[in-house]
C-alpha cells in the first residue's frame, strides 16, 4: 500500500515538476476525449430529438397498431370498437387507445368549416409524446363529461381568437344536433394553417356525430414492451378474428422500430470510432513528448537508482506518470464535455421542443476516461522500457 | 568488525574492438564500520569504479565483494537495488540534486523509496535533515537559487536522510572552491560522526583525503595504502577541522 502511495506520489510529483511539457502533450488527448464525450452526448441528443419526433407521430416503442375492415358492408364502429376494448382487457394492456379520424363542423366566430379531429383515448397523449403549448391533455374525468372536451391545434385556436385558462374557450360542433364543446388544451406542434382538434373518446359517442369521410373504422393502438410485441400482435388478431367474423384484421409496428437501430450504429460506431482515432494520435504526441522528455531525465533516473529505485519502480514509475497525465486530461475532458452538454440552449438552437432530454452519457464518459488511461499506459510504455534500460553509472555521470 | 570486504576484485569492460579494458585490478579492501577512508587518484585511475562497486551500482568481474559477511554476487537485481537504497548515501561531485524541486523535495526523494512510517513522514524527516546541515532558511529554495556549498549541504543531507551505514562520497568537493570545500567537508564530517555512519571519500585532493583515517592511493586500478608522509600536514588538517 505505501509502495503503491510512494509511486503514486513520486508520478505526480513528476508530472507536477514538468507541468507546461505534460499540458502541451496532453492537448491533443484532452481534445480527443473532449470531442468524443460531447460528440456521444449530442447523439444521444440527437437520437432523442428523431425519436421524441418520431414517437410523436408512430408512437413509443413498441406501439401496435390493429385494424379490423369489415369484408362484405361498411364498417360498424361500434361492433368494432367494442370488440377491440374486449381484447385490451382480456390481455391486460395498460397503455391502449382506439382512434377514430372523422370530419367535423365547428362553428368559428363569423364563419363555419369542416375540421379534422381525432377521437382518442387519454392514453394517447402519453403513447405520443403530445405536446401541450397551454391547458392540458384529457384525463380519464373528460370522458365522463356531458359536453366534449376538445385539445385543439394552434390554427384552431387562432379562429376562436387565444386561450384563458381560467375561462375556457368553447366552440358549437355539428350541423344538425349541435353541441357546445369546450377547449381544454392547445397543441404544440405547428398544424400548417389547417384546423384539427383530438376528441376524448366516450362510451356514448353520439354527441360527436361526426362524419367519416374515409370510410375508416376505429383502429386501435396499444403500447406495449418491444420484447412483447410479436406475441402481442398473434394474440390480439387472432381474438379479433374470432370474435369479428366476416372482418379481415391485420396488426402492425407503429413505431418507427428497427429504423432508430440503424442511427445507434451510426452513433456508436461513427462517432466512437473517430474518437478513438482522435485519441490514439493524441497518444502519438504524448509518446512523442514522452521520448524526448526521458533521455533529457536520464541523469535524474540514475540519481534515483542511487536512492534504491529498483528496475520495476522506474518503469513504473515512467508509466505512471503517463497515466495520471492522461487520466488527468481525460477527467478533466469529460468535466468540460459535462459543462458544455448540460448547458447548451437545445430547444433555441435547434428549434424543436426535447421532451426527455437524456442524461449525460456514462457510458461514452467511462470509456472516454478508461481509452485516456489505456492511450496514456500505451503511450508511457516505451519511454519507461528506455528509462529501465539506461545504464544507472553512465546515467549518474551523464 | 568488518563491514565492507573486497578480495580480489578485478573489473574490465569489453571496448567495440573487441579488446578487455581493465580498470580494476586484484583490489583487496576492508573497511569497519564508523571508518573514515579516502581514496586518492588521478582521473580515470578507476576511483568511481570502485565506489559503484561498493555502492551496489556496479558489480565487479572477479573477485569477492561482501557486505556484512554475505557475498554480493547472490543478490538479485531487486534486492541489490533495496540493499543499497537502505545502506548506502551517495554524494556526488555535481551535486545531481533532482533540478526544480525544493531542497525539502530534493531530501525526502530517497524516503519514497523506503517503507511504511518513513515514507509518509518524508517531509519531515527532510526538513530536520536540512536543520541539522544548516539549511533550515533555505527548505523551500530550488537548487538553482542556492550557492554551491548550499546545493552540496543538501546533497548531504539528501544521503543521510535514510541514516544509512555508508555514505559514498564522490569528489565531495570537486565542485567547490577550497574554502566552501572545506566548510563542506567539516559539515560532512561532523553528519557522519553524529551518525556513526562509514564514509568512503573519493578525491584527488589530499587534503581531503588527509581528513580520513585511512587513506589509499588508486593507480591504474591498483589500490595501494598511502603513507603519511604522502599527506599535506595529516594533523593539522585533523587539529583544524
Amino acid at each position: 500500500m505505501t509502495t503503491v502511495v510512494a509511486i503514486l506520489a513520486e508520478a505526480w510529483s513528476e508530472i507536477r515538476v514538468h507541468k507546461l511539457r505534460v499540458i502541451l502533450s496532453l492537448v491533443g488527448v484532452f481534445l480527443a476525449v473532449f470531442g468524443m464525450t460531447s460528440i456521444a452526448a449530442a447523439g444521444d441528443i440527437g437520437r432523442q430529438l428523431v425519436a421524441e419526433s418520431s414517437e410523436r407521430s408512430g408512437g413509443r416503442p413498441a406501439t401496435v397498431m390493429v385494424q379490423a375492415y369489415p369484408l362484405f358492408s361498411g364498417p360498424d364502429n361500434e361492433v368494432i370498437s367494442t370488440a377491440m376494448r374486449e381484447v385490451v382487457e382480456r390481455y391486460d394492456i395498460r397503455w391502449s387507445s382506439l382512434v377514430l379520424d372523422e370530419e367535423i363542423i365547428a362553428n368559428f366566430p363569423g364563419q363555419s368549416e369542416r375540421v379534422a379531429v381525432r377521437s382518442v383515448d387519454p392514453a394517447f397523449g402519453i403513447m405520443h409524446r403530445l405536446l401541450i403549448e397551454q391547458g392540458r391533455w384529457f384525463t380519464p374525468a373528460d370522458v365522463q363529461r356531458y359536453a366534449p372536451a376538445l385539445v385543439v391545434s394552434p390554427s384552431f385556436l387562432e379562429r376562436l381568437g387565444g386561450f384563458d385558462p381560467n375561462r375556457p374557450p368553447t366552440v358549437r360542433l355539428g350541423g344538425d344536433s349541435p353541441v357546445l364543446a369546450t377547449v381544454i388544451g392547445v397543441l404544440g406542434a405547428d398544424d400548417f394553417g389547417s384546423p384539427f382538434a383530438y376528441l376524448v373518446n366516450d362510451s356514448d359517442s353520439g354527441w360527436t356525430a361526426g362524419s367519416n369521410p374515409y370510410g375508416q373504422p376505429p383502429m386501435l393502438e396499444m403500447w406495449v414492451p418491444p420484447e412483447q410485441v410479436d406475441q402481442v400482435m398473434a394474440a390480439v388478431t387472432g381474438d379479433l378474428l374470432l370474435t369479428l367474423p366476416g372482418h379481415d384484421v391485420f396488426a402492425q409496428r407503429a413505431d418507427a422500430g428497427d429504423q432508430l437501430a440503424q442511427l445507434d450504429l451510426v452513433l456508436n460506431y461513427g462517432v466512437r470510432g473517430v474518437g478513438y482515432f482522435a485519441l490514439l494520435l493524441g497518444g502519438v504526441g504524448v509518446l512523442n513528448v514522452g521520448m524526448v522528455v526521458v533521455r533529457q531525465r536520464i541523469r535524474e533516473i540514475g540519481v534515483r537508482r542511487s536512492f534504491g529505485a529498483t528496475s520495476g519502480r522506474v518503469f513504473l514509475t515512467i508509466l505512471l506518470e503517463s497515466v495520471c497525465a492522461t487520466a488527468v486530461a481525460g477527467a478533466l475532458a469529460i468535466g468540460c464535455a459535462i459543462a458544455l452538454v448540460l448547458n447548451l440552449p437545445y430547444e433555441q438552437i435547434l428549434s424543436v421542443p426535447i421532451e426527455d432530454l437524456p442524461p449525460f452519457p456514462l457510458k461514452a464518459a467511462v470509456e472516454g476516461f478508461l481509452a485516456a488511461t489505456a492511450v496514456g499506459a500505451l503511450a508511457g510504455l516505451i519511454p519507461a522500457i528506455v528509462a529501465v534500460r539506461a545504464k544507472v553509472i553512465d546515467a549518474i555521470r551523464y | 568488525m568488518t563491514f565492507i570486504r573486497l578480495a580480489g576484485v578485478g573489473r574490465t569492460v569489453a571496448l567495440p574492438d573487441g579488446n578487455q579494458l581493465e580498470i580494476l585490478t586484484d583490489i583487496n579492501l576492508e573497511i569497519e564500520r564508523g571508518e573514515h577512508i579516502a581514496v586518492v587518484g588521478r582521473s580515470g585511475s578507476g576511483k568511481s569504479t570502485l565506489l559503484n562497486i561498493i555502492g551496489l551500482l556496479d558489480s565487479p568481474t572477479t573477485g569477492v565483494y561482501e557486505l556484512d559477511g554475505q557475498p554480493t554476487d547472490v543478490f538479485s537485481a531487486r534486492a541489490r537495488a533495496r540493499l543499497r537504497g537502505a545502506t548506502f548515501g551517495f554524494v556526488f561531485q555535481q551535486f545531481n540534486l533532482l533540478p526544480r524541486r525544493s531542497a525539502t523535495e530534493n531530501v525526502a526523494a530517497p524516503l519514497l523509496y523506503a517503507s511504511g512510517r518513513q515514507v509518509w513522514g518524508r517531509r519531515a524527516a527532510a526538513r530536520e535533515m536540512l536543520e541539522r546541515v544548516g539549511l533550515g532558511q533555505r527548505m523551500d529554495y530550488l537548487p538553482e537559487r542556492l550557492s554551491g556549498g548550499e546545493q552540496q549541504r543538501v546533497a548531504i543531507a539528501r544521503s543521510m536522510v535514510r541514516n544509512p551505514t555508508v555514505l559514498l562520497a564522490d569528489e565531495p568537493t570537486g565542485a567547490l572552491d577550497v574554502d566552501t570545500g572545506s566548510t563542506v567537508m567539516d559539515m560532512l564530517q561532523h553528519v557522519v560522526t553524529e551518525f556513526g555512519t562509514t564514509l568512503v571519500t573519493i578525491t584527488h585532493d589530499l587534503s581531503v583525503a588527509a581528513r580520513a583515517d585511512r587513506q589509499f592511493r588508486l593507480d591504474h586500478g591498483v589500490l595501494s595504502g598511502l603513507s603519511a608522509a604522502d599527506l599535506p600536514s595529516v594533523t593539522a588538517q585533523r587539529s583544524g577541522s
